[in-house]
C-alpha cells in the first residue's frame, strides 16, 4: 500500500481553512490540522482567540483529523506586535497580516513543520500557486474580491514549492457551500477583518498604541508651513485623513498629506496635493528578474491596483494618491506577484 | 506517561461507582430511606477517607475538585477574617490567582524549587492571616517541607493558618505523617485513580472559613449543593486503595524512575530539575516523589517533542497547558531560575500506580532519537 503524502494545514478556525482541510482530504492527503496560538491578549476579531481554538478542533473532530495547537506567542510578540508599535512610534503604518505571515505562518511554522516530518504546509489563502516556464509564481485567487496575495508576496520559490492553497481556485461562495454541504461549524462564520490583536471594542488602534508608547503632540501646518491646529498624537494620524485635524470650516476640504513625527508636523493641503506621479520604495525584491514593463501595483490588502513602472521608484502611469510609509507595494504582472517593496516618506 | 496530569481509574473504584449510580441515585440532603442510604454512603466514604488523610472526618468537605478547593481555602479564608495571604511563586493556579486578587504576597523559591524560608520569614507580619503552599509541586514534583515552613509561620505570626495543595501527593506520601503541619489540605480524586470532577478540602476544627457557594448548606454550609455521591464513593475506595498499596508502588515507581531520569541525562545538554548530585556524582531525587521526571533539554521547544512523542504514542506535558491546549510557558520554572530558552525545553514524564517498564522502554526508545533529531532539524 502506498502511504498518503502528510499535509499539516493551518487552521485558523475559520471557514477558509476549515474548508481547506476538506479539500486536501478528498484529494488524499493525510492531513493533520493544526492552530497557532498567537495572542494571548484581548482581541474580537482574527485568528488568536480560545473560541477560534475550539473551533478549529471541533472542524478537526468533524473531518476526523488530528488537530494540535502551537504555541508561536514569543514569536507573535517579537516579530509582528513589537515591530507593529516600534513602526507607528517612527510615523510609519505596517500591515502586521504580511509580518505574521513573513515570520510566523511562512518561517517558523515551517520550520516546525520540517522539524515534525512534514514536507507539505497547507492554508486557507484565497490565492493560487502556478507553474510557469520560469518557476512557481503565486498569484490572485479566482475570486479577486477576496484575493489575499498581496499578504504573501514575501514567499519564495521555496517556500510556494513546500505549499498548498487548496480554496484558490473556489470563491469565497463556494467556500461558505462547501462547509454547509458538511455542515462544519464555521459555515457561517463571518470573515475576520482588521487586526488580530487589537479589541475594537476596547478602545481599537488608539488606545492599544497608547498603553504601548508615547504620543507625540504637533502641530498642523500648511503646504507653505504655516502653522494651523494641533493634533494630540502625530502618529495617530493617518495619510489622507480629513476628520480630525482641526481644520474643517469653510473652503476646500483639507487632508492630511504629510506625517512627520521626527519634526511633530502634520501638513494638511487639498485633494489634490495627495496626488503624485512617484512614490519612493526601499527593499525593492523580484520574484525572478526585475519587470522594466507597466506593473499592477497594490498598495494595501483590499485595495485596487493601479498602473507603473518600477525602477528606484514606483512611476505611475496615472497620479496616484499617496500612500503612508511602511505600507507594502506589490507588483503584479497579469495577476502573477512579480515583486515588492516598502513604501517610505522619501 | 501523564499520570500527573490525571491517573487511570483504577478498577476497584469503577466497580465501587457503577452500583452507586444505578442504585444509589437518591439525593443525599432527602429525608426517606433511599436518601439516607445515600447519606450513609457519603458518610462511610468520609470516614474512610479521613482515615488515610489522618484527619477527623467532620474536617472533610467535599468539593468538585482541586481548583474549587484551593479557591475555597484561599478565598474563603480572606473573606472569614482578612488579613494578608502568602503563596509560593510555584503554586498551581487555582493557587497563585486567587492569591493575587486579594492583594497577596508569593514568596519565591530555591534553584532546587525549595520554598526560600527567608524569604518567607521577610514576607510574613502581624497582619498574615494564612500561608499556602503546595506540597507536592505539579511540574517538577519537588516536595515541600510543610512541618518546617510551619515552624517559620507559627515563630511570625502564631495565628496564621497553613494551606497545602496535596493534590500531587496523595499517590505518594503518607499524609498521616503531614496533615498536623496544614490547618486546610486540598485533595483531588482524580490524581489518585479516583474520577474527575471531585474533591475535598479538609478544614480542621476552629478553622474559619467563610462559603464561596450559597443554597442548600451542604458540607456544614461551606460547600452548598447535591453531593456526587458516586464520586466521592470512588474518591474513598481510591484513597484506600492507594495507601494500602503505597509502600510496595512507591519502590516499583522508584525503580523505574530511576532508571528513566538515568538514561535520559546522558543526553547532552539536560538538566533535571529539583534533584541534588551527590559527592560520587549520582543524582538525589530524595527531594521528588518517585512518579516524578522532569526535564529541561536545551535548544528544545517541547511542543515539536510532545508532537513526535505522541505520534509514537507516548503521551507527556511539558507545563500547564492552557484551555485552548497550547503550551504556556512555566511560571514554575522562572520562578526557579531557569531561562525561557530553557523552560520552553521542558518536559514532565509523569509515572503511575499502573507505568510499567514496557513504558520506559518505549520513552527510551523514542525519545533521544527525537531530541536528536529536533536539534538537528530546529523546531
Amino acid at each position: 500500500m502506498i502511504s498518503k503524502q502528510k499535509i499539516l494545514v493551518a487552521m485558523s478556525g475559520g471557514v477558509d481553512s476549515s474548508v481547506a482541510a476538506s479539500v486536501l482530504i478528498d484529494q488524499g492527503y493525510e492531513v493533520i490540522g493544526v492552530t497557532m496560538k498567537l495572542w494571548g491578549g484581548t482581541s474580537d476579531t482574527g485568528c488568536c482567540s480560545v473560541s477560534d481554538v475550539i473551533d478549529a478542533r471541533r472542524v478537526a473532530d468533524q473531518l476526523g483529523i488530528e488537530h494540535h495547537v502551537f504555541n508561536f506567542g514569543d514569536e507573535f510578540d517579537a516579530h509582528v506586535v513589537d515591530p507593529y508599535v516600534a513602526a507607528h512610534k517612527i510615523g510609519e503604518t505596517p500591515n502586521p497580516c504580511i509580518e505574521c505571515n513573513r515570520h510566523v505562518k511562512f518561517d517558523k511554522l515551517f520550520r516546525r513543520a520540517t522539524a515534525l516530518g512534514f514536507e507539505l504546509i497547507a492554508t486557507g489563502h484565497h490565492a493560487q500557486i502556478f507553474s510557469q516556464s520560469e518557476g512557481l509564481r503565486l498569484g490572485r485567487s479566482v475570486d479577486l474580491k477576496k484575493d489575499q496575495s498581496y499578504v504573501l508576496h514575501m514567499l519564495n520559490e521555496e517556500q510556494i514549492s513546500r505549499l498548498r492553497l487548496p480554496i484558490g481556485d473556489l470563491t469565497k461562495d463556494q467556500v461558505r457551500e462547501i462547509a454547509s454541504s458538511l455542515s462544519l461549524q464555521t459555515a457561517g462564520k463571518p470573515d475576520s477583518q482588521d487586526v488580530c490583536f487589537i479589541s475594537r471594542t476596547k478602545g481599537g488602534r488608539q488606545r492599544f498604541l497608547e498603553q504601548r508608547m508615547e504620543m507625540t503632540p504637533g502641530a498642523v501646518v500648511d503646504t507653505q508651513g504655516n502653522r494651523i491646529a494641533k493634533v494630540p498624537a502625530v502618529q495617530m494620524v493617518t495619510i489622507g485623513q480629513r476628520k480630525g485635524l482641526g481644520v474643517s470650516g469653510e473652503g476646500e476640504p483639507q487632508y492630511a498629506v504629510d506625517v512627520n513625527v521626527e519634526s511633530a508636523t502634520v501638513t494638511a493641503g487639498s485633494k489634490t496635493d495627495l496626488f503624485y506621479t512617484e512614490t519612493p520604495i526601499r527593499d525593492i525584491q523580484w520574484t525572478g528578474e526585475p519587470v522594466t514593463d507597466v506593473l499592477d501595483i497594490q498598495t494595501s490588502a483590499h485595495g485596487h491596483t493601479a498602473e507603473a513602472k518600477v525602477k528606484d521608484k514606483i512611476y505611475w502611469e496615472n497620479p496616484h494618491i499617496k500612500i503612508a510609509s511602511g505600507q507594502a507595494a506589490v507588483f503584479y504582472l497579469q495577476d502573477k506577484v512579480v515583486g515588492s517593496g516598502i513604501v517610505t516618506r522619501s | 506517561m501523564d499520570n500527573a496530569a490525571s491517573s487511570p481509574i483504577r478498577d476497584e473504584v469503577v466497580d465501587a461507582i457503577i452500583p452507586v449510580l444505578k442504585e444509589n441515585f437518591a439525593n443525599p440532603s432527602g429525608s426517606h430511606s433511599m436518601a439516607r442510604k445515600a447519606l450513609r454512603l457519603i458518610d462511610d466514604a468520609r470516614d474512610e477517607l479521613s482515615d488515610v488523610l489522618g484527619c477527623k472526618s467532620q474536617d472533610i468537605i467535599f468539593t468538585s475538585g482541586g481548583t474549587e478547593s484551593d479557591n475555597l481555602a484561599i478565598f474563603g479564608v480572606h473573606s472569614a477574617i482578612g488579613g494578608s495571604i502568602i503563596c509560593s511563586a510555584t503554586e498551581h493556579h487555582a493557587v497563585l490567582e486567587p492569591t493575587k486578587l486579594v492583594g497577596g504576597k508569593v514568596v519565591n523559591v530555591l534553584e532546587d524549587g525549595i520554598l526560600d524560608l527567608n524569604h518567607l520569614a521577610d514576607a510574613i507580619d502581624e497582619n498574615t492571616t494564612l500561608v499556602s503552599v503546595g506540597l507536592v509541586n505539579g511540574e517538577t514534583g519537588v516536595i515541600q517541607d510543610l512541618a518546617a515552613i510551619s515552624t517559620v509561620v507559627k515563630e511570625k505570626s502564631p495565628a496564621a493558618l497553613i494551606h497545602t495543595d496535596a493534590v500531587q501527593a496523595i499517590p505518594w506520601m503518607d499524609m498521616n505523617e503531614i496533615t498536623e503541619s496544614a490547618d486546610l489540605i486540598s485533595v483531588a480524586a482524580h490524581k489518585f485513580g479516583g474520577p474527575k470532577g471531585v474533591g475535598a478540602l479538609i478544614v480542621k476544627d476552629q478553622t474559619k472559613v467563610s462559603s464561596l457557594q450559597l443554597g442548600g448548606g451542604q458540607e456544614k454550609g461551606l460547600r452548598s449543593g447535591t453531593h456526587n455521591t458516586a464520586g466521592i464513593v470512588g474518591m474513598a475506595v481510591a484513597a484506600r486503595v492507594t495507601a494500602d498499596s503505597r509502600e510496595k508502588n512507591n519502590v516499583k515507581i522508584t525503580a523505574l524512575r530511576d532508571s528513566l531520569a538515568n538514561c535520559l541525562l546522558d543526553i547532552e545538554n539536560t538538566y533535571e530539575t529539583g534533584v541534588q548530585t551527590n559527592e560520587d556524582g549520582s543524582v538525589d531525587r530524595g527531594n521528588k516523589v518517585p512518579g516524578s521526571c522532569h526535564l529541561c533539554f536545551s535548544d528544545i521547544e517541547s511542543e515539536a517533542l510532545l508532537f513526535l512523542l505522541e505520534q509514537s504514542g507516548i503521551y507527556a506535558s511539558a507545563a500547564s497547558s492552557c484551555s485552548s491546549g497550547a503550551q504556556e510557558p512555566s511560571h514554575v520554572l522562572a520562578a526557579m531560575g531557569f531561562s525561557r530558552e530553557l523552560a520552553r525545553g521542558s518536559l514532565r514524564l509523569s509515572l503511575g500506580y499502573a507505568s510499567t517498564q514496557n513504558d520506559i522502554d518505549k520513552v527510551l526508545e523514542i525519545l533521544p532519537e527525537s531530541i536528536e533529531r529536533l536539534r538537528k532539524l530546529g523546531s
